[in-house]
């Protein structure tokens, strides 16, 4: 447990959050390992965790009928991701999968739901930070949509 | 004494005006639609010295003629190296020029990227598709440099995998201790292992120093505004940042008005600006 409150509190995502509150994250939180093309959730699933990578790399992907998986994002160490654990219906929207021997630290959802109802304070703290990343998601998808390196200038 | 047509041999080899045939030596095939060639210079002519940034005027003998940048060697000045995406009516003929034909070659014009004021500092390199081939010259330049440098760190971003520009030479530069470098594409199948995701997400966990270093950005508008925003976010101030614009360039030396960005000419103030000296202008749309 001092070892995973630890990794938290260093981690970039929970960056200047209360030791109370890193102490209630650690009470949900967990070691996990995935091998190198394993799935970590797939679609419609119960969204139930979400990870912070500590290394490898995850692929976001969808699977399109007849043309197989498209990858949407990669995640590599560092980062969070999957943030379907707090949005009704708490349903995966897409696969992830470890491209590579992968360790994460996983964080219960159904855990870390009853936590922010019964602190708000914390509640909060999650909702600003998963905003952020929302918001920078968003953005980066929509310069995905833009196609920005397609064809320029016609010369 | 020089004789009369001597002078006037003097007087028309110094027109910034006129294209010198140069002699294609080597085509190279980068991607679908992506070419280098490898210019050989008419024979006498002394080494074709530029710097890493400028860009020549490229004409199609017949058709016609386009700005292009030098994606070569600036320590290797006896070829000269250009990439170049098939995309109009130009390019499109330039692509199937053939080795032992000729291309009409004027310059080098335009700034450089800022590679000997930016000693002592950690050196970022952010592009984005076909972007990668102006700056190419600075890595060079850079590694031939490497001790006067901190870190050097390439981010590149890429349409898809098989969009990515000098693949082999990436691989290599890659092998190196001393050049980081860091891939992604937009749209990946399953086969890709790599990074996917737009160029500017690599910024937040590259590691140079945003204190010390220069970053010099070169890509599409879009992404070379994004990527500013996110190297202020990191904390990289304005007068640290260059990116390389791009405009419709026709004389190459800021007489025809064509590339005029307010009181600015790209072809002869630019393409290189240093993002302080070019902000106002940069976020006008009417420009």
């Amino acid at each position: 447990m001092e070892n995973l409150e630890r990794i938290l509190s260093e981690h970039p995502f929970l960056e200047g959050m209360s030791q109370k509150h890193i102490e209630l994250l650690v009470g949900c939180a967990s070691n996990v390992v995935f091998k190198a093309g394993e799935f970590i959730f797939r679609e419609g699933e119960p969204a139930d965790n979400f990870y912070f990578i500590r290394h490898g790399r995850v692929l976001v992907e969808t699977h399109v009928p007849q043309k197989g998986p498209i990858v949407i994002r990669s995640r590599a160490e560092g980062e969070i991701f999957g943030w379907s654990w707090m949005v009704p219906p708490y349903k995966w929207h897409f696969d992830a999968r470890a491209t590579e021997l992968t360790r994460a630290i996983t964080l219960d959802g159904k855990c870390l739901r009853t936590k922010c109802e019964e602190d708000h304070d914390l509640g909060y703290e999650i909702m600003k930070r998963f905003a952020l990343v929302i918001a920078e998601r968003l953005e980066a998808t929509r310069l995905q949509l833009m196609d920005i390196y397609g064809n320029g200038l016609k010369k | 004494m020089a004789s009369k047509s001597e002078k006037l041999i003097e007087v028309v080899s110094d027109d910034p005006m006129l294209a010198r045939p140069f002699t294609i030596r080597r085509v190279i095939k980068e991607s679908h639609d992506t070419f280098s060639m490898e210019l050989e210079k008419p024979s006498g002519r002394k080494d074709f010295n530029f710097l890493p940034g400028q860009f020549n005027m490229l004409y199609v003998y017949g058709i016609g003629e386009v700005p292009i940048s030098i994606s070569g060697d600036p320590t290797m000045p006896r070829t000269l190296v250009h990439t170049t995406r098939a995309v109009g009516t130009v390019t499109k003929a330039m692509w199937n020029l053939k080795v032992g034909e000729s291309i009409g070659v004027r310059g080098p014009y335009g700034t450089a990227w800022p590679a000997a004021e930016s000693e002592g500092s950690d050196v970022v390199l952010i592009t984005g598709g076909i972007g990668l081939a102006p700056l190419r010259p600075v890595i060079y330049y850079l590694l031939a440099n490497r001790g006067k440098y901190g870190k050097i760190v390439l981010l590149y971003g890429a349409r898809t995998p098989e969009d990515i520009l000098y693949v082999k030479q990436l691989e290599k530069w890659r092998a190196r201790f001393d050049l980081e470098i860091h891939l992604t594409v937009d749209r990946a199948t399953g086969a890709w292992h790599g990074n996917v995701g737009v160029v500017t997400q690599l910024i937040k966990r590259s590691p140079f120093d945003p204190l010390n270093c220069v970053a010099m950005v070169c890509g599409p508008e879009v992404m070379m505004r994004f990527t500013v925003m996110e190297l202020e976010k990191r904390g990289v101030t304005e007068d640290r940042i260059y990116i390389s614009m791009e405009r419709n360039m026709k004389c190459g030396i800021g007489l025809c008005g064509h590339c005029q960005l307010g009181s600015s000419f790209v072809c002869k103030d630019g393409p290189v600006y240093r993002f302080t000296d070019i902000k106002d202008k940069f976020t006008k749309r009417e420009m």
